[in-house]
């Protein structure tokens, strides 16, 4: 469960990012954060995974509060996180079943564990076949295909997807989401920030808007008409 | 704690980036046999000096003359009340007799000379010390003895010995200061930039939830193999260059009477400072190289 209360964010350049947003997500929900480019997503993002602290506000993440939590803490709490990044951020020189081992052995996975794992999540996204591959030999979705299973590898209770069909036609944006959607429907909360308002408008889940560092709605089964955009 | 399956992981990554930034591994081990060579031809310098410089101090001795009015025999006895004088090492009786004989000798042949009876010498006692640095306070020791008449002793010649010494003591440490940092600097540059072609995977890493430690020790895994391989090369080269000095030495004329250790008698000693020294430059370069980009 994500909770955030007040939350005031200013930069040291004096920039207002975020003003007094508040925002529950609970256990398996599918929840979409939409907003034009620079009304605060990635900000909130950001407090999240406790890249950088608010100004003001509380904010608690899968039972860690974050404005308690010591820097030796913090990569507990990201464990609890699966992050999906809009430009896939794989390691090139790294086949897709190094890309996840590697993802588990960083929170120190056996290597049975690991074998055992990668197959299962492979197979999950459909990418059982492209193991060996590397991502410079697989096409874009495929590519966030394998980014989506590295963050679903080590068990998070929660997903994050920052714009994760940014960079993908509109076939291989839908088949992401419809792969997140079915990640979300085997238990998974599903955070997914996006400006896409096709997209969101298809999978009628709850939006959340926010528009210049504030909460403009928060609907389930929502609309995002993207007129800032 | 390093759990083994990890070890493993660290070591396996350690070496996989000493290969693949192969050029950079090569410069940052000749950097580190450069400043290990000169570090150790330094110290090693020191050392031989030091150890003449013993060798000098040893033979720095002093006499005591002993009263006119004792006996050779009653001087003799006085041997023991000498030697347990403090900072006394050994002291070595010599008669008028020898007095005279050691006078004459070397000197031309002189009538005058010869005709002198033992009695315009003293008996008197040849002292060493053990540390030349309390000479002075050993000479008053001495003098206070009963039977003692006068102290001869080169006090400024003990002192010139021990400021040598001091001076050169504090050359080579602050040479090797110097140099470790320049080491430290270089390695860490080495390390910084091994860390900088793998940004993207300490920062994936560290979103999936790895810890500092985990994203730490392959790299100080490979700043230990690079520190230690440097420590390695630079011993052999030292070894062959010190034995290549110390056979142009032996056969130079101008440097008989300078005598060298054998580096044999050091080479245990040198390689573990040698090896500790790799590995601190090592170790600490690379957690100075890694720490920026730990803040993620």
């Amino acid at each position: 469960m994500i909770r955030l209360i007040d939350i005031e964010k200013e930069y040291d350049n004096g920039t207002k990012a975020l003003k007094g947003i508040s925002l529950r997500i609970d256990d398996g929900e599918f929840v979409f954060l939409v907003g034009a480019s620079g009304s605060g997503k990635s900000t909130i993002i950001k407090l999240m995974t406790s890249e950088i602290a608010p100004t003001e506000g509380r904010i608690m993440v899968n039972g860690y509060n974050l404005n308690k939590i010591t820097p030796s803490q913090v990569p507990y709490m990201r464990r609890t996180l699966g992050i999906v990044f809009q430009d896939f951020r794989l390691i090139e020189k790294k086949t897709v079943y190094e890309n996840l081992a590697f993802a588990m052995r960083a929170v120190g996975a056996s290597n049975r564990e690991i074998r055992k794992r990668v197959s299962y999540v492979l197979g999950l996204v459909g990418l059982d076949k492209k193991a060996d591959r590397y991502p410079g030999e697989i096409s874009g979705g495929e590519q966030q295909r394998v980014a989506v299973a590295r963050a679903l590898v080590n068990n998070p209770s929660m997903i994050i997807a920052d714009e994760p069909t940014g960079n993908l036609d509109p076939q291989r944006s839908l088949e992401i989401m419809t792969l997140l959607e079915r990640i979300n429907e085997m238990g998974t909360t599903v955070l997914v920030v996006t400006h896409e308002k096709g997209l969101v408008n298809r999978f009628a889940k709850r939006v959340v808007t926010i528009d210049n560092g504030k909460m403009i709605s928060d609907e389930t089964g929502g609309y995002y008409n993207g007129s800032r955009e | 704690m390093v759990r083994g399956n990890n070890a493993k992981y660290y070591f396996a990554e350690g070496f996989r980036s000493i290969f693949t930034h192969g050029f950079m591994s090569f410069a940052a081990v000749c950097m580190i046999v450069a400043c290990l060579l000169i570090m150790g031809s330094f110290s090693l310098v020191a050392v031989n000096m030091d150890s003449m410089l013993g060798n000098l101090e040893q033979e720095n001795e002093f006499l005591a003359y002993i009263d006119e009015s004792y006996t050779t025999q009653q001087a003799q006895a006085l041997l023991d009340d000498i030697e347990g004088v403090q900072n006394v090492s050994s002291a070595e009786f010599i008669s008028r007799d020898e007095a005279m004989e050691e006078f004459l000798a070397g000197r031309e042949e002189n009538e005058l000379l010869e005709s002198l009876p033992p009695e315009v010498l003293r008996d008197r006692f040849s002292i060493r010390v053990v540390d030349i640095e309390l000479m002075a306070q050993t000479v008053n020791l001495v003098e206070g003895v009963t039977g003692v008449a006068k102290v001869s002793a080169a006090l400024e010649i003990a002192q010139g010995f021990v400021m040598v010494r001091n001076i050169a003591t504090g050359i080579a440490l602050v040479l090797i200061g110097i140099l470790l940092f320049i080491a430290l600097f270089i390695i860490s540059n080495t390390i910084k930039l091994a860390t900088f072609y793998r940004r993207e995977e300490i920062s994936i890493m560290k979103m999936c939830g790895a810890t500092n430690s985990f994203v730490r020790w392959p790299f100080v895994v490979e700043g230990m193999i690079l520190g230690m391989l440097g420590a390695l090369v630079a011993f052999s080269m030292q070894w062959g260059i010190y034995q290549l000095i110390q056979a142009m030495m032996i056969s130079s004329d101008g440097f008989m009477l300078v005598t060298m250790i054998p580096f044999a008698a050091m080479a245990s000693k040198m390689l573990m400072i040698f090896c500790g020294t790799g590995l601190f430059i090592g170790v600490v370069g690379s957690l100075l190289a890694i720490r920026k980009f730990l803040q993620v």
